[in-house]
């Protein structure tokens, strides 16, 4: 570890991408690690997708430039892994064998569940159903497009789940939206931390840490998860095979699993992101106890969508989704 | 007033004989290498990605997919944005430059519409979709309305923003083009005002309102910031599909599929801009 930090301090610089330094408490992580280490981290493309990050790594193969080390969904990591570097960090083992990957490619960082965050002005929300009232007009949105990002295809889950459909078949979901559409109360406009603030998507579907009051800046912003759906979904780290900074990637790596309490696992929970290693934390009592009781609750057995549920789920929207909601 | 830097008549600069006559084409070298970085290098990228499949061999039977009723719904919506947004834009947009070019030609009046149509033409993407979020939005300052989320009549009018002054300032050069004299010579004929529009004026200016309808049209085609702000959870238009095919998170992520899609953006972008070429030629005869 002494020998992995010297190394990376004399390296000087770490390039991350897409990360928004509001999304899961990015901002507070980067500058601790900066003050740590005194290593300058290059931030590119905040808003990113994952798709942008394996581009990214593509593109400038070889540049001084290119990322060091990725956050990303996990269809995109599981397709791309042969520009990854196999690396296990020292806490490995408190990582469930079903979130890494065993050869240490990809490991899961942090993820939450799906939930519906919206106004105060509405009210309180119990049923899913209720969204279909005229009170909704033009109110329900996604985080983007279904077919293009991780987080509204999960939105439609949600719906398909609530309203009694099986993961393996995401077509109650669409169903949900159509007719969300036809009474009027679908918005289009893709929903980002500004249309929240602004008022512009009082209804969102989206991940739990990006529907906390305190992300989308809404005084009284409420969250309703349709009870017995827990619609689960954790983001991935990987390195950069040809990484232009490979000591401080694998430092990085190391501080994100750190326990510590300013350590990553403990700043993404204070984000309100579930941290892979959370339950390990929870044994061993080095979790950050207020913040995990600030989560929002979620009932019933966690869902995680599997690569195949995941992708006849994208192709079931690509060819429904348009007619549903067009 | 002197004539400093010139030399003695009949005495040539001693190097003037020796210096080798360059081709005329050399200085066109600069236009072409631009020409050929800038446009024909990605067009042969776009062209060649579209007609290989994901493992880089030849698949020409991706043309088919020109067929598929999804791929064709999004060139349909393009067109119909396209249509409406430069039907409203050139009809307005030539009444408006009309009533501009009759003022006083050095008028204050004049000179403000130009250079705000100036502005306002380049007035798009996300700053535009924002202004009329906060205006006519969910929360607008004026009044909530939801049909505006219509495709494509909400949008195709958003686009008109952009489209009207960019009318105004292409169909300008051919009112002031239009001379006084021809007027008083079909009055002096004992023409009414709609003879002189139907047999003189109309037939003067249908080439460049054309012309400019079809450059609205192109215009239209490309613009994506706007739309995909405003509404990005559908792909309605064909550059937000490329988008999606693009960047795609789950799984769908096709670069192949979206070269298709711009190559027949290109198609649609080289019909429209043949016709205009060819308006523009007609046009020019009487611009002088």
């Amino acid at each position: 570890m002494n020998a992995l930090v010297t190394a990376a301090k004399k390296e000087g610089t770490l390039n991350v991408i897409a990360l928004p330094p509001t999304w899961a408490n990015y901002g507070t992580i980067i500058n601790t690690f900066e003050k740590k280490y005194g290593i300058t981290v290059n931030s590119t493309l905040p808003d990113g997708t994952s798709q942008q990050e394996v581009d990214a790594v593509k593109q400038e193969n070889g540049s001084p430039k290119a990322p060091d080390v990725l956050d990303i969904g996990l269809a995109v990591a599981l397709a791309n892994t042969k520009l990854f570097a196999p690396y296990e960090v020292s806490t490995w083992s408190d990582i469930p064998a079903a979130q890494k990957d065993p050869s240490g490619l990809w490991y899961e960082d942090y993820g939450g569940y799906m939930a519906i965050g919206y106004e105060s002005k509405f009210g309180t929300i119990t049923s899913l159903s209720q969204l279909l009232t005229p009170k909704f007009k033009g109110a329900v949105a996604l985080n983007g497009n279904p077919t293009a990002a991780n987080a509204a295809l999960n939105g439609v889950m949600l719906a398909n789940l609530a309203e009694g459909g099986t993961p393996s078949n995401i077509s109650k979901g669409v169903a949900f939206f159509h007719q969300l559409k036809q009474v009027g109360n679908f918005n289009p406009i893709s929903a980002t931390g500004a249309t929240i603030k602004a008022g512009s998507t009082p209804v969102v579907f989206n991940w739990d840490y990006l529907n906390l009051s305190s992300y989308v800046g809404v005084p009284g912003w409420k969250v309703f998860v349709p009870s017995g759906v827990a619609l689960g979904g954790y983001y991935a780290q990987a390195i950069n095979k040809n990484a232009p900074h490979p000591a401080a990637a694998r430092l990085w790596e190391e501080f994100l699993y750190s326990q510590a309490s300013t350590g990553g696992q403990n700043l993404w929970l204070q984000g309100g992101a579930r941290p892979v290693e959370q339950q390990a934390m929870t044994s061993a009592g080095t979790i950050d106890t207020s913040a995990a009781t600030a989560l929002p609750t979620v009932s019933g057995t966690p869902v995680f969508l599997s690569q195949s549920q995941s992708s006849d789920a994208a192709t079931y929207l690509a060819t429904n989704w348009a007619n549903a909601v067009g | 007033m002197t004539v400093a830097a010139t030399t003695k008549t009949g005495v040539r600069p001693s190097w003037a004989g020796r210096r080798p006559h360059a081709p005329t084409w050399v200085g066109t070298v600069p236009f072409l290498a631009y020409v050929a970085i800038f446009l024909l290098w990605p067009t042969g990228i776009v062209v060649i990605d579209a007609l290989k499949n994901p493992d880089g061999a030849w698949a020409f039977s991706n043309v088919s997919e020109f067929g598929n009723p999804l791929i064709r719904g999004y060139f349909i919506g393009s067109f119909k944005l396209c249509l409406l947004s430069a039907a409203a834009g050139s009809v307005l947009g030539a009444i408006l430059a009309y009533a501009v070019a009759s003022g006083d030609p050095d008028g204050l009046i004049r000179r403000l519409y130009l250079s705000v149509s100036g502005v306002l033409a380049q007035f798009g993407g996300v700053t535009l979709a924002f202004a009329f979020l906060v205006t006519i939005g969910p929360v607008g300052l004026l009044f909530h309305a939801s049909w505006y989320f219509d495709f494509p009549w909400g949008i195709g009018l958003i686009y008109t923003y952009f489209q009207i002054p960019l009318m105004v300032l292409v169909f300008m050069p051919a009112i002031d083009g239009l001379k006084v004299q021809w007027r008083e010579a079909s009055e002096n004929l004992g023409s009414s005002a709609w003879q002189y529009w139907r047999y003189v004026g109309g037939p003067l200016l249908a080439p460049a309102f054309l012309g400019g309808a079809l450059l609205l049209f192109a215009n239209a085609l490309s613009a994506f910031a706007t739309i995909q702000a405003w509404e990005n959870q559908i792909a309605y238009i064909v550059p937000q599909q490329i988008s999606t095919a693009m960047s795609s998170e789950v799984g769908l992520s096709s670069v192949n599929e979206a070269s298709l899609l711009a190559l027949g953006l290109v198609i649609m972008v080289a019909v429209v801009m043949t016709i205009y070429a060819l308006l523009q030629r007609r046009a020019a005869r009487w611009l002088r």
